[in-house]
């Protein structure tokens, strides 16, 4: 195809579109599977790739240098791994050329595209509210697994930024949705106190890390989906513990 | 009308866990359509006497499917339905239940229930890869069938 565009750079491209992919939760697989199909695009038919949730080791083919990215940060951003992927279809049938797919990879790569932090907060809200009618809550409660769950999902966007142990952040976080949650209680405000604390710790709960853990162990990704697997049950353990202290605090 | 109302509510969870995942605007409507099927298979199976795990079990395993068509129609990994779709399904309850009860020093109860919520994960997560053998079984068939009639 693109004959300007020497291996080492070719390395490099494979190598970015894999670690944007890994840094927002895609699945092992699908990062391997991208990069493969970006350089079989190139017409290289055998690279080699070892994909862990910490870092990729990716090599193209026999004299070229093996290559190596860090992963430091993962958070879950399902539109950039929409992105590189239709980059990576768009690469294989030829639609743009290398030095196109990697100058927006780059872009990309620095660009924030979430929703702003309010939006998230408000959907985090509704979700718990809703959760609370989904589990067989009463609409009285409503309001309280609103407030509630709002509130751990703050804590948990703003404490990010401060610590950058995730066992903490989860951990206060689920501290806070059970206190407030006592104090609707307390101010006779909800009446169902463990529906509500359910519904209201659903924005926390690990599913993405879960399901891609199961994933990656079926697909015989057997290092990361132990690891992920791993970060599921520390978070989940994060969650039950700081709900289990409110409890022994006020039985 | 109890039934169309959780309906509702998990249309409105699905899309609410949609927008925490970052997934853009014009998918945000799928992820619900798939989360609300999820939840009509659960609770109608739950209705007519089926335990959790078997209806869990089989609502994530309809979600797949659903997820794994939405993806190829729309040209979006399949991860982006199957989330929203497979987390409204999650035992928080029963999870819950077992810390409160380990906490309260019910161990034998905690234990019982924290079983239960594990059978019920691994229930999702079976439905899931056996929703993506069966997608892969097909897809397989279809090729054979198109070059046999090309010889």
């Amino acid at each position: 195809m693109d004959k300007r565009m020497n291996n080492s750079e070719l390395g490099e491209l494979c190598l970015l579109a894999g670690k944007i992919m890994l840094e927002n939760g895609a699945e092992t697989y699908r990062v391997e599977d991208t990069m493969m199909r970006i350089a079989g695009s190139f017409g290289i038919n055998n690279p080699n790739s070892y994909v862990t949730p910490t870092g990729i080791i990716f090599s193209l083919c026999g004299t070229e240098q093996t290559k190596l990215a860090q992963i430091s940060k993962r958070t879950t951003d399902l539109y950039k791994v929409i992105i590189v992927n239709s980059i990576s279809r768009k690469l294989s049938t030829g639609e743009i050329s290398a030095e196109e797919a990697y100058s927006t990879l780059r872009k990309i790569e620095k660009e924030n595209l979430m929703y702003p932090i309010y939006v998230k907060v408000i959907a985090a809200s509704i979700l718990s509210g809703f959760s609370l009618i989904m589990f067989n809550g009463e609409w009285k409660d409503f309001f309280s697994a609103f407030l509630a769950g709002g509130a751990g999902f703050l804590c948990v966007s703003y404490l990010h930024r401060l610590v950058d142990i995730k066992f903490f952040t989860e951990f206060v976080a689920a501290l806070i949705v059970g206190l407030v949650t006592h104090f609707f209680k307390y101010i006779g405000f909800g009446l169902d106190l463990s529906t509500i604390i359910v519904a209201s710790i659903m924005p926390l709960v690990p599913g993405l890390l879960i399901t891609n853990a199961v994933r990656d162990l079926m697909a015989g990704h057997l290092v990361s989906g132990l690891s992920k697997g791993a970060e599921a049950v520390l978070t989940a353990f994060a969650i039950g513990a700081g709900v289990a202290i409110v409890f022994s605090l006020f039985k | 009308m109890d039934m169309i109302v959780k309906l509702l509510t998990n249309f409105v969870v699905s899309g609410a866990f949609a927008v925490i995942f970052n997934v853009p605007k014009k998918n945000i409507l799928q992820c619900c359509i798939v989360g609300m099927v999820g939840r009509l298979l659960h609770s109608s199976l739950m209705n007519h006497d089926y335990d959790t795990v078997q209806a869990t079990l089989i609502a994530s395993f309809s979600v797949g499917v659903i997820s794994r068509i939405f993806a190829k129609t729309y040209k979006v990994p399949v991860i982006v339905f199957s989330i929203s779709g497979i987390l409204p399904l999650v035992p928080g309850g029963l999870a819950f239940e077992a810390t409160r009860n380990f906490v309260e020093d019910n161990y034998n109860l905690g234990i019982q229930i924290a079983v239960k919520a594990s059978m019920t994960a691994g229930a999702i997560a079976v439905g899931l890869v056996l929703s993506e053998a069966i997608m892969q079984i097909i897809k397989i068939r279809k090729k054979f069938h198109l070059n046999g009639f090309r010889k």
